[in-house]
């Protein structure tokens, strides 16, 4: 009888006893991102699914992510087989006005720069040891796309999910923090208060039909292996602009994408588990990670200045910057940056469509990363 | 395959692989845009 109700003391105390100091400080980091989350209003939708995540998998034998634990289920169900990335990329697409892209489509150039920070931190990444597919997971929060982010990770270096996650979607919130700095030492007074004047141009209801097949063929026949990012954004953009299924549509953007979300963080957190992520290549990876976006912000800024000079003086390089899949934040940061040195300068049309242009960008980066090393038979 | 020919391989495609594709959209939709322009009617 004592020795039963001994026992079932010390199951009572067990969760104390097991805390390691890796569990207590991941609980911490939890809590953090919890704050970011909810009192910063930094990403609360991601961030705040994946800090409760982060406590749950952190309090020693929960089981929660053991066989059969419920995140382990979850994470199972649409994190391991990529499906999760994917129906959130349904409403992405939904949500989307590709309109300001398809009026000036030269702004998908700008898109493609606001890319070039992924490439050239997958370098940085192999440079400083790291293996093959970790420098590709870690190059791609450069895309400053959470699900592209983590359909590249999870297939190729799911060990590193929870760090490139919660980089690339703490980084996607601070870009009004890191870009302006980037925007002022990058371009001159001049260029900052060039007038681009108002879009004029209108699309057709048949172009913007047009768009999402033609993207999807040719974007997917040039990179197959990243056809289901650029197929499922381009299906619910698809189902967007028919107008005839608007109830797919809403339930695209509103209960998937949002049930989705919610299991997305969750499982996201609980892949931060403190032996697996407090390391010190966790810290190098949020390193790397915020100068992958830097890289892209500085790269589609020097896209815009070329194009400025190739246009005659007619293009603000400020727009360059919104080449980012950071949607729309980064068009937001170029108009503000824009009318701080001159009142009557509205970028933000322009921008968006830079914008627009990084997020098929960031998804083509990820498709054209994903053929290239499957011809190099990488993967 | 050493990490230094898989590096500049990844840049060289990648960044030009990403440009050249998005190029081509950009082309396909100007010209999309004219072959089906704006008719005030759909306003």
């Amino acid at each position: 009888m004592e020795e039963a109700i001994i026992g079932g003391l010390q199951g009572l105390i067990n969760g104390f006893v097991h805390l390691d100091w890796r569990s207590i400080v991941m609980i911490f980091v939890g809590l953090l991102l919890l704050w970011l989350g909810i009192k910063k209003d930094c990403e609360p939708l991601l961030l705040v699914p994946i800090g409760f995540g982060c406590i749950l998998v952190n309090i020693p034998l929960s089981d929660v992510m053991e066989h059969e634990g419920f995140l382990r289920t979850i994470y199972d169900m649409g994190v391991s087989n990529e499906l999760f990335p994917l129906l959130i990329f349904i409403g992405i697409g939904a949500m989307t006005d590709f309109g300001p892209l398809l009026s000036n489509p030269s702004t998908f150039l700008l898109g493609a720069a606001g890319q070039f920070g992924i490439f050239l931190t997958l370098a940085l990444a192999l440079g400083l040891g790291f293996p093959k597919l970790d420098a590709v997971a870690i190059g791609i929060i450069g895309a400053c796309d959470g699900p592209t982010a983590i359909y590249v990770t999870s297939r190729y270096a799911p060990h590193l999910l929870g760090a490139v996650s919660v980089a690339a979607y703490s980084y996607m919130s601070l870009v009004p923090v890191i870009q302006p700095p980037i925007i002022r030492i990058l371009t001159t007074d001049k260029e900052r208060n060039t007038i681009m004047g108002t879009m004029t141009g209108q699309v057709s209801k048949t172009t913007k039909l047009l768009f999402p097949l033609v993207i999807t063929v040719i974007g997917g026949s040039i990179a197959p292996k990243g056809l289901p990012l650029l197929g499922t954004i381009m299906l619910g953009n698809l189902m967007r602009e028919s107008g005839v299924v608007s109830r797919l549509t809403k339930a695209s953007e509103n209960e998937i994408a949002n049930v989705v979300t919610l299991f997305l963080g969750l499982s996201i957190g609980a892949t931060m588990a403190g032996e697996a992520f407090l390391k010190p290549q966790t810290l190098l990876i949020l390193c790397l990670g915020l100068l992958a976006i830097c890289l892209d912000t500085v790269c589609g800024i020097m896209l815009g200045k070329v194009l400025r000079l190739l246009s005659g003086g007619k293009i603000n390089p400020l727009i360059g910057a919104a080449g980012i899949s950071a949607f729309p934040m980064a068009a937001r940061v170029a108009q503000k940056e824009g009318q701080k040195y001159n009142k009557k300068n509205y970028l933000l049309m322009h921008a968006m469509g830079a914008n627009a242009g990084g997020q098929v960008g960031s998804v083509i980066a990820a498709a054209v990363m994903l053929s290239v090393l499957h011809g190099m038979g990488i993967i | 395959m050493d990490n230094w020919t898989f590096g500049i391989t990844m840049m060289v495609c990648g960044m030009g692989g990403t440009l050249l594709t998005l190029f081509i959209m950009s082309l396909v939709m100007s010209l999309l845009r004219r072959l089906f322009p704006y008719k005030k009617m759909e306003g």
